[in-house]
């Protein structure tokens, strides 16, 4: 097994050296035979997935079958270990991730060395830059990370163990999400810098790109917000987010690519901002190696870091010979990125993507400066500090703030110019509106639980908080009031009923209407956790029959009871949960002990409802009292979050959705009355 | 001359008193012990808040929190406590940097780099705006076939619909 696996792995290094030496040698040396030298590297890309699919697959047998000759077997699998675990083996360390890595890229690759009659030569240039990052990946995956490295000494009987953490059944697809979403970012690079490479006419390399970005970008977001449902399932603390440094990782080439993804729509429908978005996909993937670097390399300390080694030095060099073809390519061509409109009004859609532009980047920087400060701490004062969630949570919500009143008022503000009447007619309903939410929100008695009876004045995160709900609000009129506005229209033309009219209207701009519904799904997000604030958690020994009350519920403990599982034993509590003297659930917090890895996990239990979660947990027994400990969070808000993923991941597809042919079509340009639809996307 | 009776009260509410004062008190120390504990990292390694660390078994969680408890009851100042663990445990129990020293660079640099990037907006968007037109405004000359084409699809991108 193990010979088969490296075998394919030095095949596909060779494969891929080639495509990327032969597609570069046809590139520089067009003639006659630069086509076949061409089409060879394009095989030789396709051949090279095969390759890497081969060594993931017999990397997966070899975890089926209990090889524990190979060392990554031995230290991430274990015989017990339920069947979908043990495919997750594959990303559940360094070696394998890194080998996922790579097959992930050559199937990227794959997919657009067979597209490449789209546009031939930006696509053969596309097709080496993406070689050359495969090329990197294999060379680590060869001689500095090897997944088929043989145990050295006699044979053990049984495995390590997957870490227990990782034994949830979102982690089968939290990595290959988050995955997806890191490598996708190659593509959009490695066509933007071909692009800037052979001085591409035009906007047809972000038209060819912007499916791929945006699909990368919510494959990224699913991943993301994967990681954060399961850091609220598994690791017990009662949080979704801690702004862990690997969690940061993973945030910060979303930011850059939400960025992008807003501002290429100045270049395509302007012409504008061309050297901005250039280097924000660069930075957007310089970003997702970075996060890799920094999960990988113990550089930072993180509860996520699971495969720490000392590859980091590799991934310097590489982020480093990224950064210089970036910049010597961009001094070389940049008289070829010149703007071809210039920006009429400070209060137009153009001034509001680049404001969007700069919260996002000063976003990207506050989380990427508070990830790195413990470093610079270090060999500034020779010790490293902690940069923990009140840093960040102190320098992001504004920042968040801010970029939510933008996602308000930027759709409703024109191209070019905005007039005060037309700002006036937009935004006059859906701040009253807004408004009047935020009163009723403080007007309510608090006894209404949170987020009513709001007292922005006694805590600052209830200002915050209150703030985010407004805002929000606002963002949910401003879209709402565009799809009503247009779907009039579409209805007077067509006769259709509003609803219908509204779904022709979408159906006929998905890009514009499916980016609103991502909007709402991030204001219904947001609203989540604007929750955060009311937060209470309560920690109690219960005997049987001990009561626990928090908030509306009283938690009344029934029984503690035991059960033994190959791959774990566990404990835990059975809590019957009342609320207004009816019982409405019973939950189970539990705690496992797994054998092979000889490590404790908890595993909350959560009743969760549209108004608040209650999450509990079994922490185990007092050692003085031996009396069992449980703890109960009350966590308003939480499933707005989850439901909102849900809604961007529907605007996401919405938006990749091809346009309709409009139904309505005027025939030669008219003098009318100009209907108040909207501004464009 | 004051009554026993009148002695008994004034002792009575004295002691009521005292003991309101000491409840008050409890409460405050509740409030203390959570602000401080959210101030400090649990340091066996797994990252998370002192009074969040819920590791079965964490042999630092519990032996800081009771220090902090008593700590606290010995009526230190929260900065004193603070300082206490810094001492003990290093710099990394502190969740956040300190406002002082170095550290102060922390809290500045992203509030300056929005500021820096406002204003950077704000200069281009000015330099933009007077940026001289490739063609006068005021002279509106008639267009047709191929240019009209082009502007009804200018409009189209830009409008949307």
């Amino acid at each position: 097994m193990a010979q088969i696996g490296s075998f394919a792995l030095l095949l596909a290094l060779a494969l891929s050296a080639y495509s990327f030496l032969a597609g570069l040698l046809a590139l520089l040396r067009p003639g006659a035979g630069s086509e076949r030298l061409g089409e060879t590297a394009r095989r030789a890309g396709i051949a090279a997935f095969a390759v890497v699919l081969l060594a993931a697959v017999v990397l997966v047998i070899a975890a089926f079958q209990d090889d524990f000759s190979i060392a990554y077997i031995f230290h991430h699998s274990n015989r017990d270990l339920p069947a979908p675990y043990k495919f997750a083996t594959l990303w559940s360390g360094q070696e394998g991730s890194l080998l996922f890595w790579s097959l992930l890229l050559s199937a990227y690759g794959l997919v657009l060395r067979l597209r490449h009659k789209t546009d031939s030569r930006l696509f053969a240039h596309a097709s080496v830059i993406i070689a050359a990052v495969q090329v990197f990946f294999l060379l680590l995956l060869n001689f500095a990370a090897h997944p088929f490295a043989i145990m050295q000494g006699s044979l053990p009987e049984d495995g390590n163990g997957l870490n227990p953490l990782l034994q949830y059944p979102e982690m089968v697809i939290h990595p290959p999400m988050l995955y997806l979403g890191y490598v996708g970012f190659t593509v959009p690079f490695a066509f933007a810098l071909g692009a800037l490479i052979m001085r591409y006419p035009g906007e047809k390399w972000i038209h060819i790109t912007r499916r791929w970005t945006m699909v990368t970008w919510g494959l990224l977001t699913c991943g993301i917000f994967l990681g954060a449902h399961w850091a609220y399932s598994v690791l017990g603390w009662g949080g979704y987010w801690g702004w862990d440094p690997v969690e940061n990782a993973s945030f910060l080439p979303w930011l850059t690519g939400t960025a992008f993804l807003h501002s290429v729509m100045m270049q395509e429908k302007r012409g504008m901002l061309k050297v901005w978005n250039m280097w924000l996909i660069f930075a957007t993937f310089m970003l997702s190696i970075f996060g890799t670097f920094l999960t990988r390399s113990g550089v930072v300390s993180s509860v996520h870091a699971f495969a720490q080694s000392s590859i980091g030095t590799w991934f310097v060099v590489f982020l480093s010979i990224i950064l210089v073809v970036c910049g010597v390519f961009y001094v070389m061509n940049h008289e070829h990125l010149r703007s071809e409109h210039r920006l009429e009004s400070l209060v137009s859609r153009e001034s509001s993507f680049l404001f969007n532009n700069l919260l996002f980047v000063v976003a990207c920087f506050a989380v990427l400066w508070g990830t790195l400060f413990p470093i610079l701490s270090d060999w500034v004062q020779g010790h490293k500090i902690t940069v923990g969630p009140p840093f960040f949570n102190r320098v992001m919500i504004p920042v968040a703030l801010l970029v939510l009143l933008l996602t308000a008022v930027g759709p409703l503000l024109c191209w070019g110019k905005t007039s005060v009447d037309s700002l006036k007619r937009n935004f006059l309903w859906p701040t009253v509106g807004a408004l009047a939410i935020a009163a009723f929100l403080i007007a309510t008695p608090v006894s209404w639980g949170s987020p009513f009876g709001m007292r922005p004045w006694h805590d600052i995160s209830y200002l915050y908080s209150l703030m985010a709900i407004t805002l929000s609000a606002l963002v949910a009129f401003t879209v709402i009031s565009e799809f009503i506005r247009g779907g009039h229209v579409i209805s007077r033309h067509t006769g259709q009923n509003l609803f219908a009219s509204m779904v022709h209207l979408a159906h006929r701009n998905t890009r514009r209407y499916g980016g609103y519904i991502v909007h709402f799904g991030v204001i219904v997000i947001i609203i989540g956790f604007a929750g955060a604030a009311f937060n209470q958690d309560k920690e109690k020994e219960m005997g049987f029959g001990d009561k626990m009350a928090i908030g509306p519920y009283t938690l009344v403990c029934r029984s503690y009871t035991q059960e033994d599982k190959p791959n774990y034993g566990s404990e835990w509590a059975i809590i019957d949960v009342f609320k207004g003297g009816r019982q409405i659930d019973t939950l189970y917090p539990e705690r496992r002990f797994f054998k092979a890895s000889q490590q404790m996990n908890t595993r909350p239990t959560i009743h969760s409802t549209l108004n608040e979660d209650l999450y509990l947990v079994y922490e185990g027994q007092n050692e003085d009292t031996g009396r069992p400990i449980v703890k109960a969070h009350l966590n308003p808000l939480v499933m707005w979050i989850w439901m909102g993923v849900w809604i961007m991941i529907a605007g996401t597809v919405i938006a990749l959705i091809p346009n309709a042919a409009a139904a309505v079509r005027v025939p030669a340009p008219v003098r009318v009355q100009a209907e108040p639809v909207g501004a464009g996307d | 001359m004051i009554s026993v009776s009148s002695t008994k009260r004034v002792c009575l509410l004295a002691m009521l008193c005292l003991a309101i004062f000491a409840f008050l008190g409890a409460g405050d120390e509740d409030a203390r012990f959570n602000t401080v504990g959210h101030k400090m990292m649990c340091v066996c390694g797994c990252n998370q808040v002192l009074l969040e660390c819920n590791h079965v078994g964490c042999r630092y969680s519990d032996r800081m929190r009771g220090e902090l408890s008593s700590a606290l009851s010995r009526a230190d100042s929260d900065d004193l406590v603070l300082q206490s663990f810094v001492q003990e445990y290093g710099p990394t129990v502190l969740i956040a940097p300190t406002n002082a020293g170095f550290n102060r660079v922390a809290w500045i640099m992203p509030y300056l780099a929005l500021v820096l990037g406002v204003t950077t907006v704000v200069l281009i968007v000015r330099a933009w705006r007077f940026r001289p037109l490739r063609a006068h405004a005021s002279v509106v000359a008639p267009v047709s076939g191929v240019e009209l084409e082009h502007f009804r699809e200018q409009a189209r991108k830009e409008t949307g619909i």
